[in-house]
């Protein structure tokens, strides 16, 4: 094929104002504009959203899956970072 | 939405990559079985990734090539509530068919390269839509009966394994459910016509039922591969199963029509409780999917022409961005 490949871009909808932007999928397009029109056609045909960012796919640096354990692990072992951790006695009542 | 179990085709999906060893393959499966979801980044075997690739991309092009039969009605349909109704219908199916690429895309492959495994007639697609919309009363017909058979296959779905493809598929269940309904709906009018529009719907039942059964893939002794797909949690239920679910469902809603199932055999069992119902054609079903159906022809042909048509569109839209990106360095 000859054709040259169509740049492809990930789309967010902020479902309604209170709420941040949440990944919906992605979309193809030549550029930003026409990138803003297909994901208004694709992922907001019935009232999903308020508000749409369109980013380059290949603009989002992602973390390594094979890097969970070194990246997320340290926060499980952390426990005195929850609540839960502290007593304090029940008649002190909500805290 | 109209995915299908085509398990007879297809390259085969046996190769491995260079790191799979047993610990490794053991570990992934021990994830799946978890009902952990695998995503786009994750390690994952190389017959994992090729049979999804290949079900995801055969479920794009179907919803795709499956706008072609409804397309022809839009500028018939009996009023404007109808039209209205089935163009937002026509217009989900095309972006099904985009959100599928998408989760397609994520395991590696881009959709040019699907536009054109599609174009050249190496991608399969669902086999229903190589049959003609002769009628008003087919478009209920497909509503009713192929959306059905589509959202039957397709809840499943929604929990399977690869997380793209079940997000994909939990807004597309999301957005089905009106396609049945308005099919349903024509179909009710129609039934309670005049004698001739009665007709028409039971016409366009005796046309559609028996590819609709076939929409859930060949029986379970003789599909491919059913196990490992099962065993992977792509699939949850097997051809067979599914099958008898639409049955069930699909039966008392033709009551409530006054039109007849085209089946001699079908009969409420009531020890199993369950309809039973008589042998399916699959020396059809392999004629459609090797290329005899009705109208393949004629829906590849379509697609290749939109495709082409639309080139010049696909080139100025790049070659726009391309200018605007230089003048905006420039400036």
């Amino acid at each position: 094929m000859t054709e040259q490949n169509t740049p492809l871009w990930e789309v967010f909808v902020r479902s309604r104002n209170g709420l941040a932007h949440k990944h919906a999928g992605s979309v193809h397009a030549a550029d930003a504009e026409m990138a803003l029109q297909a994901a208004r056609d694709v992922y907001t045909r019935r009232g999903e959203g308020l508000s749409l960012w369109v980013v380059p796919s290949n603009a989002i640096i992602a973390s390594d899956p094979a890097d969970k354990g070194m990246m997320f692990e340290p926060t499980a072992s952390k426990i005195y970072r929850h609540p839960t951790f502290y007593d304090v006695p029940d008649d002190v009542g909500h805290m | 939405m109209y995915t299908q179990a085509l398990n007879a085709a297809g390259p085969s999906s046996r190769q491995t990559r260079p790191d799979e060893d047993a610990e490794r393959l053991a570990r992934f499966q021990a994830r799946i079985d978890a009902e952990d979801r695998i995503e786009p980044n994750d390690w994952m075997p190389e017959a994992y990734r090729r049979t999804l690739i290949r079900q995801i991309s055969q479920h794009a092009h179907s919803e795709i090539v499956g706008q072609l039969p409804e397309g022809r009605w839009l500028t018939r349909a009996p009023s404007l509530r109808r039209k209205a109704a089935l163009l937002a219908k026509v217009q989900d199916e095309c972006g099904h068919g985009l959100y599928l690429y998408a989760a397609a895309e994520t395991l590696g492959v881009s959709r040019e390269e699907l536009t054109e495994q599609l174009l050249s007639g190496r991608a399969k697609y669902s086999s229903i839509f190589n049959y003609p919309a002769l009628t008003w009363a087919d478009i209920g017909a497909i509503g009713w009966l192929v959306d059905g058979a589509a959202i039957m296959n397709q809840i499943p779905l929604c929990r399977c394994s690869y997380g793209p493809y079940a997000r994909a598929m939990v807004r597309v269940c999301k957005e089905e459910s009106f396609h049945q309904r308005q099919g349903y709906e024509i179909m009710l009018t129609l039934c309670r016509g005049t004698p001739e529009q009665k007709a028409m719907a039971q016409d366009a039942l005796n046309r559609w039922w028996w590819p609709a059964m076939m929409m859930f893939g060949p029986p379970d002794g003789q599909s491919q591969h059913s196990d490992s797909s099962m065993a992977w949690k792509i699939k949850r239920f097997t051809n067979d199963e599914l099958r008898q679910r639409f049955v069930d469902a699909m039966v008392p809603q033709a009551q409530v029509l006054g039109i007849e199932v085209p089946d001699p055999d079908l009969l409420w069992d009531e020890a199993t409780r369950h309809f039973s119902f008589g042998p399916i054609d699959w020396e059809e079903f392999r004629q459609v999917l090797a290329g005899n159906g009705p109208c393949n022809r004629e829906r590849l042909a379509d697609r290749n022409q939109a495709h082409a048509e639309g080139a010049w569109v696909r080139e100025a839209a790049l070659a726009h961005a391309a200018k605007r990106q230089a003048r905006a360095l420039a400036a």
